[in-house]
């Protein structure tokens, strides 16, 4: 059993940033069709990676670059936290201090563009933490345990069966989370878009590289909780949470793809009402059903 | 092999163009050109572009932004003077306000003449560009000074 959860780990420490950066070319590749362009090679998020890495170090202050350290450090603990199988709050609170450590080195630059980036990532973390902590509720409710190697257990079943409106309110901020149009406010992959390039501004080369490196760890993570309501402990389970999670993925892209981005204001009540609509209800459900059942 | 000519990032600043050649930029970003399928990405800052290409004539009012701009890309770094205004001031060059070309502000690397520029003459200087931008970073490596350009052979697209 212990074996198992250091080879998870270590496999997610080397395999999920090359994954995640495959998955980042891959998006690239079909934003590009969508838009009617050939679009870069799959790999060019590791050539501009790369490139970071090369170029010369410029910062602000020294204490930007060790936040964004600490960052990309915390990261890593959550998806380590999560493919040990361990308490899924734990995960999410470490995750919120990864934030927090990014916002941080924002503010720290000084600089007004990276200021309000990190006002605006303030602003997504409130508009998407309450849907984060009702997954997590709402697969306690259904499992009975917050512990993630109890939750994927073959008596459980797929958790998506009695989840679909808390599955759903995750997807919708996942797009927040993924940085995708029309959530993207603080930070947007796409160059020369407002605020320069919002959170990141004041950050070059290395510092840069480090960032991206922690944003494919992240997505990774991410789509580990998407992984958690389709999986149910069989072969086939993980295949079909496998199949998911890309199709999520695909349409994270989409949403991407066809919607300009909105304002702050209409992030945080959208995704308010989705939680207390998809979510909260679905929780409702299942407590009530305890007793009629 | 170096990764700064596979993922060129570049950032473009409009010094007292007619915005024909600015328009003939965005046309590279288009579906037509689609410059993304080299790595080349529009970035609006400085600090994580390594192109710096630059349109119009420069000012007596915008020299000091170019400078700023161009200290504040780290190394290495190539400055791309797109269409005739920036190569030499063009019909802009005996105005009372106008300084000249871009290099009489900063060393300029590759010279992009035309007016407008075309969009394939602004990919082929690009290009050019990414060689400069290779030797640079050679330099970089074994800890010789990067050459500015400045007194050095110029190159044309």
């Amino acid at each position: 059993m212990n074996m198992t959860i250091i080879i998870s780990v270590i496999a997610y420490i080397i395999l999920a940033p090359i994954v995640g950066g495959l998955l980042a070319g891959i998006d690239r590749k079909i934003s590009a069709r969508m838009q009617g362009r050939v679009g870069p090679s799959i790999l060019q998020p590791f050539y501009d990676m790369f490139k970071l890495m090369e170029k010369e170090a410029i910062t602000v202050n020294k204490a930007q670059d060790f936040y964004v350290g600490c960052f990309l450090f915390f990261i890593i603990v959550t998806g380590g936290f999560f493919f040990a199988g361990l308490d899924l709050l734990l995960v999410i609170f470490t995750l919120t201090l990864a934030s927090v450590f990014l916002i941080v080195a924002a503010f720290s630059s000084n600089s007004p563009y990276a200021q309000i980036g990190a006002e605006r990532e303030l602003l997504q973390m409130m508009a998407y933490e309450p849907m984060v902590l009702i997954t997590a509720a709402g697969l306690y409710l259904v499992t009975g345990s917050f512990n993630i190697s109890d939750i994927i257990n073959p008596e459980n079943g797929m958790a998506i069966k009695f989840l679909p409106g808390i599955f759903l309110g995750f997807v919708f901020i996942l797009t927040i989370k993924f940085r995708k149009s029309p959530f993207d406010l603080s930070m947007s992959h796409h160059g020369h878009q407002e605020l320069v390039k919002g959170l990141t501004t004041e950050f070059a080369g290395k510092t840069m590289a480090l960032i991206e490196i922690a944003h494919w760890y992240e997505n990774i993570f991410l789509l580990g909780i998407v992984f958690l309501f389709i999986a149910n402990g069989t072969v086939w389970g993980a295949v079909a949470a496998v199949v998911v999670c890309l199709v999520t993925y695909f349409i994270e892209i989409l949403i991407d793809n066809s919607y300009a981005r909105m304002k702050w204001q209409i992030a945080i009540n959208s995704s308010w009402i989705v939680a207390i609509t998809l979510g909260f209800i679905n929780m409702l459900v299942i407590y009530f059903s305890k007793f009629v059942l | 092999m170096s990764y700064v000519t596979k993922s060129p990032w570049l950032i473009h600043y409009d010094g007292s163009s007619c915005n024909g050649c600015d328009i003939e930029v965005l046309a590279c970003l288009t579906p037509m050109y689609d410059v993304e399928r080299f790595g080349i990405i529009n970035t609006g800052n400085p600090k994580h572009a390594d192109i710096f290409l630059i349109t119009g004539a420069i000012n007596e009012q915008n020299k000091a932004v170019v400078k700023q701009i161009y200290e504040q890309m780290p190394e290495p770094k190539v400055v791309i003077a797109v269409g005739i205004c920036a190569t030499s001031g063009g019909i802009f060059k005996e105005c009372y306000n106008i300084m000249g070309g871009t290099d009489t502000v900063i060393p300029v690397d590759v010279y992009v003449p035309g007016c407008a520029a075309r969009p394939e003459a602004i990919i082929d200087g690009v290009v050019k560009g990414l060689g400069v931008l290779a030797k640079k970073k050679e330099a970089m490596e074994k800890g010789l000074p990067i050459d500015t350009a400045k007194g050095k052979e110029k190159e044309e697209a």
